[in-house]
């Protein structure tokens, strides 16, 4: 194991941030940390690298119990959502940091260091800005030396912390794929925070939804996309229909209409319910195909890109109906404002009870 | 103060809203005028006195063994307390700044309490301390230990005086860093003084510059307060500033407007300093 | 399951020695000996310490400490908004000098401001001739004071209202004057009340600093008693006579004043964020 988490809980000042979290990490896996502001990520992550202590609980990294151990002894690499770049050092006394401060036996010779600097900044491409300040780098070009400071002292697992929410978003796409490609690489066990649901599913071998210090499910992006373990993890990843009804003699109400429930609620009494259909999962079609389809009217049309979105309002449901369909089968069907067209769910989710966010 | 991460001191007067000619004229005619009485006619009659008998008399009152003496007083005190409460400075912003507490806001407001009192209570509060006549005192005393009417009591006095302004500087300072690079530098394996040292210093060294010099010109200056414990001994316990007075209350107006230019030279050496640190640190927060 | 309570830790180092360090150096410097006054107050009793505070001599000086402190922070709330005005505002030749000079009171020695004035203002001085040909007497007199404590309290006065000046944002001012109002009005109606707090506060601080303040005052004041004889000089010439315990009691009554004064001051700050943020 990686790394693994026992029993962590984490208490502040009338709220709690992380509640008992268990959680055990292969080594070389690439995880994302995933959830809204506020969730307690952040708080895992620091507490992780030592940045913060746990209240209670056990974190063992590489089968050692580094519980108790000052940040500086656990050798973590740690990025910054802000760099946090040594001001008045330059880039090559930056990545240096870490070798330079190791007690004088273990300190490699200068020749070493300068190696490993140039080998780390080659790695991020970053070796022409060897000589310059952080303030005359972007923040995109500031987060790589980030992360080859952090890899200098070889960590045993590396920690992100939110590590591209301070760039712009073509920065961003571009630094998650360049991430990836550095991690089948150097394969370090790595920890990533985010918020972003696509930063998660497109980056991540396994994926943990975090919500108000609980984890809410952990798996691989297709296994939490396509099986969402709760209304919360459902809604998090990617826009959402919600219909509020309820269950009641297997079946459940949609609108004013009526679907079949899911075999594992097929028995229960009679219970509120949340219905969700994301809007790529909602058929559109000019004629009818099935008995359930629903009839819509085109409230807005609105260019996603590749695909299009359409703002439905449909017989027998309360609020209008957010739904995505691709570029030529929105061509085909010659699609404009108030066309009435049939709609279909081709995929609904049903959970019962309660939920809040 | 120097003003963290900001940057909008001086800045290029942009268009504004502006006001009539006259009304600009009027104004900036009242404010020189206010300058004339309060800094100009002062300062020009500091020199205009110190020279109204020749150079040659000039240089004799500043050379003269008692004004020198004077001056050794004043520049000891100011090396001693100077680096001592710059210490302290550094100790209570990295208190403050890198840690969470119960009690720091009580702790600033103490810290600044030097500011609220008079210089001359500053002076009486030591001789109520370590004063000949107070137990303390009278047993140090005993010991042949003597500090009012002597150096150390300057010096003491002095230090309360100029307590508070390095840490303040500091502490706005510091706050406005906030932590990431210290916490960088710990999960690199830095030890507390390699990040003290490395990373903390080289990112406040204006600010503690700017603290010390502030701190120097209040040393140098200290009136009321040395004045209470020194015991006006010439020769041993005359600070620059009190040398100053003597020759005055001696009505060696001459002799006492000459030292004083020594003075007020450092005093205008200190307003440079000031600015060129501020507008050297205006520039540096715009980089990053 | 076994709940392992960890204990707490700073996680960066150095808080016992810097907290232990800042504690005891502050003890040692300033609360200790700030507390003698008390302490040397307290044995004296009541009926003696009344005596002492309220004897006419230092009656009179409480007066003229505030009367004086009063009217030169008045006169510094009007050259300092003028000044900071002026030079937050207007471009002109040798402004760069004035706002340098601003700050040449905190920087010069009060015994230097004190011997200035007063040479100044003395009958064969430079401006004392003139005031004499007035019949004006300003040296050991109360106005010469005043004249004094102006010099040391302006710069605070100019140095909290400039940075308020400076982020004053020009949209204010335009669509006031956009919306027909004069200039003057805009002034009076808009920039002065989001100035308002920040000029108290300097005024504050000019306040308090003249209401302590010794050297820069003995020289031109002449100290005669009854009529010229600051605060602060009580407690010096008390301490003259050996008389430790009316020296404390001068002082802490003048001591809780200042210190009311902080507090104020703190509320003042606060009102401001609270209205402006």
């Amino acid at each position: 194991m990686g790394i693994e988490l026992q029993n962590i809980s984490k208490q502040f000042t009338g709220y709690t941030a992380l509640d008992n979290i268990n959680l055990s990490i292969a080594t070389g896996d690439l995880i994302a940390l995933l959830g809204p502001s506020g969730c307690g990520k952040t708080t895992l992550l620091r507490i992780i690298a030592g940045l913060e202590s746990a209240d209670s609980g056990k974190i063992i990294l590489e089968g050692k119990d580094t519980t108790n151990l000052s940040p500086r002894e656990k050798n973590v690499g740690f990025v910054f959502q802000h760099y946090a770049l040594f001001r008045r050092l330059n880039v090559f006394e930056n990545v240096a940091f870490g070798l330079k401060v190791l007690e004088r036996s273990k300190r490699p010779s200068k020749s070493e260091i300068n190696d490993r600097v140039e080998h780390l900044l080659k790695l991020v491409q970053m070796e022409w800005a060897i000589k310059r300040y952080p303030s005359q780098l972007s923040g995109g070009q500031r987060q790589r030396v980030a992360l080859a400071r952090a890899l200098a002292v070889n960590p045993k697992v590396l920690l992100l912390d939110e590590p591209f929410s301070a760039l712009d978003a073509k920065v961003r796409q571009e630094l998650r794929r360049w991430l990836r490609k550095l991690h089948e690489e150097i394969h370090v066990t790595s920890i990533f925070v985010t918020h972003d649901q696509e930063e998660a599913l497109e980056l991540a071998d396994r994926i943990v939804v975090i919500n108000k210090g609980r984890i809410e499910q952990q798996g691989s992006p297709q296994e939490v996309y396509d099986h969402p373990a709760n209304a919360f993890v459902y809604n998090f990843l990617g826009n959402v229909n919600v219909f509020h009804g309820r269950i009641k003699e297997g079946m459940v109400s949609l609108g004013e209409h009526l679907v079949d429930a899911p075999d594992e609620l097929k028995n229960v009494d009679e219970k509120p319910s949340q219905t969700f259909v994301r809007p790529h999962e909602i058929g559109i079609s000019k004629i009818r195909s099935s008995e359930t389809d629903v009839i819509g009217t085109i409230r807005e049309i609105r260019l996603l890109g590749g695909q299009i979105g359409l703002n439905l309002s449909c017989e027998g449901f309360e609020h209008p109906i957010e739904a995505e369909v691709p570029r030529e089968l929105y061509l085909n069907l010659q699609l404009s404002k108030g066309d009435k067209v049939f709609v279909s769910f081709n995929r609904v989710k049903v959970f019962s009870g309660d939920y809040e966010i | 103060m120097l003003k963290p991460e900001t940057s909008t001191t001086t800045t290029a007067v942009k268009r504004r809203v502006s006001d009539p000619l006259w009304v600009r004229i009027v104004l900036i005619s009242l404010t020189f005028l206010f300058f004339v009485f309060f800094i100009f006619l002062p300062l020009g009659m500091v020199f205009a006195q110190a020279f109204q008998k020749g150079w040659a008399f000039y240089l004799e009152c500043i050379t003269e063994p008692y004004a020198i003496k004077a001056l050794q007083l004043t520049l000891t005190t100011v090396a001693i307390v100077v680096p001592l409460n710059a210490l302290f400075g550094l100790s209570a912003a990295w208190a403050i700044t890198k840690f969470n507490f119960r009690g720091k806001a009580t702790l600033k407001t103490l810290l600044d309490l030097p500011f609220a009192v008079s210089p001359v209570i500053a002076g009486l509060i030591f001789v109520l301390l370590v004063g000949s006549r107070t137990p303390f005192g009278g047993w140090l005393g005993e010991h042949g230990i003597k500090i009012i009417f002597s150096t150390p009591g300057i010096i003491i006095a002095t230090l309360f005086v100029t307590f508070p302004f390095i840490a303040r500087e500091l502490i706005p300072l510091m706050e406005a860093q906030s932590r990431d690079e210290e916490e960088a530098a710990l999960t690199l394996g830095a030890k507390g003084w390699q990040i003290f040292s490395k990373i903390t210093l080289p990112n406040i060294r204006w600010g503690l510059l700017y603290g010390m010099i502030l701190c120097s010109a209040r040393s140098i200056g200290e009136f009321g307060a040395v004045s209470v414990v020194s015991g006006h001994i010439r020769g041993q316990t005359n600070t620059v500033p009190l040398h100053v007075e003597i020759l005055y209350s001696e009505y060696n107006f001459t002799a006492s407007f000459a030292v004083a230019s020594i003075l007020v030279f450092l005093a205008l050496l200190t307003v440079v300093g000031k600015v060129s640190l501020e507008k050297h640190f205006q520039k540096h927060s715009l980089e990053n | 399951m076994s709940i392992v309570k960890n204990k707490k830790r700073n996680i960066l180092p150095g808080f016992g020695l810097s907290m232990g360090y800042t504690v005891f150096y502050l003890s040692a410097i300033v609360i200790v000996p700030l507390s003698m006054v008390f302490f040397n107050t307290v044995p004296m009793g009541w009926e003696p310490f009344m005596q002492a505070v309220t004897a006419p001599r230092v009656l009179a000086a409480y007066r003229l400490s505030f009367s004086t402190a009063f009217f030169a922070s008045l006169f510094d709330a009007v050259a300092g908004l003028l000044t900071a005005w002026v030079i937050v505002r207007y471009r002109f030749p040798g402004k760069a000098i004035l706002d340098a000079l601003v700050d040449l009171p905190f920087a010069l020695p009060t015994a230097v401001a004190g011997i200035c004035f007063a040479t100044l203002y003395s009958p064969a001085g430079w401006l004392g001739e003139i005031s004499a040909k007035w019949n004006l007497q300003i040296i050991n007199t109360p106005t010469g004071i005043v004249l004094a404590l102006i010099f040391i309290g302006f710069p605070f006065v100019v140095r909290t209202l400039q940075p308020v000046l400076e982020e004053l944002e020009v949209e204010i001012e335009e669509s006031a004057h956009s919306l027909g109002a004069t200039r003057w009005q805009t002034f009076r109606r808009i920039i002065l009340p989001h100035l308002f707090p920040a000029l108290l506060t300097g005024v504050t601080l000019a306040f308090a600093r003249s209401i302590g303040e010794y050297g820069s005052v003995i020289f031109i004041a002449g100290n005669l008693p009854m009529k010229t004889e600051i605060a602060p000089l009580m407690i010096m010439s008390k301490l003259d006579q050996f008389d430790y315990a009316g020296a404390s009691a001068v002082a802490l009554v003048l001591l809780l004043i200042s210190f009311s004064m902080l507090l104020a001051l703190n509320a003042i700050q606060e009102w401001q964020q609270k209205a402006y943020r």
